[in-house]
């Protein structure tokens, strides 16, 4: 298939100005500048059905909507914090398809009228931001962001901010904290950013891959958008694929593709011909899911992924083999939300302390059958009570785990008595 | 000499990036600049940052604290981070680090005894199918190293002392 996203698979170059031009590049930037009233682009990438890909799926267009249009300058803040372990497309996109980026930012904040832009990349991403200041100062100079856009009075300033190192500033109201210069930490919402975010002034924070679909639903059309993908989830989607698979990668495709067809027509199958035992589709903060042959046959959207007991999230699919022991995997992604706990609110802060203590006895073969109880009881404590999702995505493999793989841990699976 | 004495254009274009009552926003960019000489961040850096920001020297301080990117001691001229998180400890990052820190004679967070190599774990890169994969953060910015091996990695290292000498 031609790609819609990941275009620079099909047309080598197109990171270049001249090639993306003539492949169509900043038509749709020029349309919407040129033609179209900012509500009318709300209201068609609303009716597109676009839902943010940086893991909550949010309506982009109603998120837009939101903007309080009493209080004044608006912004609009990229989401290029990429941290969840097994998610790395943004990456692609940034590295190789810059341009189409650019311009989907470009028609995000004509829609919102903002006239600045941060794209907010982690710290790691040093380089690529690098080449985008390049090219965002190639597009000023070819007046497609800065001053009198396309000839008009829109005016965009794009700029870039590198993180430092933190996971925590992937969630949007620790991103505008380390924005303004503090610590990464999350605020309390509500206010929202569409009401308050950057500066106390309203904010639009999408994600990379979501912003990069913006140039193609323009050109194309909400119906044509809306042809792709599956009644519950619309569109196509950059699934990265890791873990135990042969061909490890991102693969462009549309919502309702089966995990079948996933891991073993795009993956290759399973690394050695092991069979394959589980999956988080969404990440570290993924619940597994048992991988039976219904799991398999079921279609990558939304709604059927959480009708598994899980979340598709940003499509991150980790895949476990036998191989791998779930005490060593709950320990890993443990280390993890540990290390990156913010520290603001304290069941996320003792509790992922509390549970890496644990998951390392465990691990090393001197827990007992108490330790996996209180290891059980304190994940499940923590959830519906920590400030940001983040807290909660730390319990999601544990309690899962214990649940669905009672084996891993010492513990004999209840036989329901019949 | 201050930040701004040693680096004036780039001071003034990091602090034109934000509103000018929002000038706050510019310490993480400034912080990056002043760990570019050295590697790591120091106390009269954060100091003058401060001042320039017009918050205290302990709320620079915090970030530096708060950011794993940031330093506030030296360490070898080449710090090499190597990810072990999940993705890339499924396909053998964790032995790879192992393996790695055996040949050049160091405990994971060591510095080899000639100061020029340090070896970490950290978090998630964001290039999991690339494992084993490694970043160096060097003052001059950051680069990756990925699907390596111990001796790609070794090579790497000869390369970089040579360069270095």
């Amino acid at each position: 298939m031609t790609h819609i996203l990941l275009r620079h698979r099909d047309i080598p170059d197109l990171d270049k100005l001249a090639v993306y031009e003539k492949q169509g590049g900043f038509k749709a930037l020029k349309k919407v500048v040129t033609g179209m009233r900012p509500e009318a682009v709300t209201q068609l990438v609303m009716d597109s059905g676009l839902r943010g890909r940086g893991g909550a799926g949010f309506p982009t267009g109603r998120k837009w909507m939101f903007v309080d249009k009493n209080n004044w300058p608006h912004y609009v803040v990229v989401n290029a914090d990429e941290s969840e372990p097994g998610t790395f497309k943004d990456r692609e996109i940034l590295e190789s398809n810059p341009l189409q980026f650019l311009e989907g930012v470009a028609i995000a904040a004509f829609a919102v009228e903002a006239h600045t832009a941060y794209i907010y990349l982690r710290g790691e991403f040093w380089p690529i931001a690098a080449e985008l200041d390049k090219r965002i100062a190639a597009m000023e100079k070819a007046g497609y962001l800065g001053k009198r856009v396309f000839g008009t009075d829109y005016t965009l300033k794009v700029h870039t901010h590198l993180g430092a190192g933190a996971y925590i500033c992937g969630e949007e109201t620790a991103l505008l904290e380390s924005l303004e210069g503090k610590r990464g930490q999350p605020r309390i919402r509500p206010p929202f950013p569409p009401v308050s975010g950057l500066y106390g002034k309203p904010t639009v924070v999408n994600n990379v891959e979501t912003l990069t679909n913006l140039p193609p639903i323009i050109n194309n059309g909400a119906d044509w958008y809306k042809s792709l993908g599956t009644a519950d989830t619309v569109g196509v989607k950059i699934f990265c694929l890791s873990g135990r698979v042969r061909k490890p990668g991102n693969y462009e495709l549309p919502f309702g593709i089966t995990f079948r067809e996933l891991i073993y027509e795009h993956g290759g199958g399973i690394i050695d011909g092991v069979p394959i035992k589980a999956i988080m589709a969404a990440g570290a903060s993924s619940a597994l899911i048992l991988a039976d042959d219904q799991t398999l046959d079921t279609p990558l959207d939304y709604g059927s992924v959480h009708r598994l007991g899980a979340e598709l999230g940003s499509a991150s699919v980790i895949v476990l083999d036998e191989t791998v022991r779930l005490d060593w995997l709950i320990d890993k992604t443990m280390t993890f939300f540990k290390h990156e706990s913010c520290g603001k609110c304290t069941p996320c802060r003792d509790g992922s302390f509390w549970m890496k203590h644990l998951t390392e006895r465990i691990r090393d073969g001197n827990g007992s059958a108490e330790d996996v109880k209180l290891l059980d009881s304190v994940a499940r404590q923590m959830q519906g009570k920590c400030l940001c999702a983040l807290g909660e995505f730390s319990t999601q493999a544990v309690v899962s785990s214990i649940e669905k793989f009672p084996g891993d841990f010492g513990i004999k699976r209840k036989v329901s008595a019949s | 000499m201050t930040l701004i004495e040693k680096y004036p254009q780039e001071v003034k274009q990091i602090l034109a990036r934000y509103p000018q009552d929002q000038k706050r926003s510019a310490v993480m960019p400034l912080l990056y600049l002043a760990q570019r000489e050295n590697g790591f961040v120091h106390r009269r850096d954060m100091k003058d940052i401060g001042a320039m920001l017009d918050i205290t020297e302990t709320d620079v301080a915090s970030l530096v604290g708060f950011y794993s990117l940031y330093h506030d001691e030296p360490a070898g001229r080449l710090r090499i981070q190597v990810c072990t998180d999940l993705s890339c400890a499924l396909r053998g990052a964790d032995d790879f680090l192992a393996a790695l820190c055996e040949s050049l004679g160091v405990e994971p967070g060591g510095t080899t005894p000639d100061g020029l190599v340090t070896v970490e774990p950290v978090m998630c890169l964001a290039a999991c199918d690339k494992a084993p994969l490694f970043q160096v953060q060097t003052g001059a910015g950051l680069e990756y190293h990925e699907r390596m091996t111990i001796e790609k990695t070794l090579e790497w290292i000869e390369s970089r002392k040579e360069a270095a000498s």
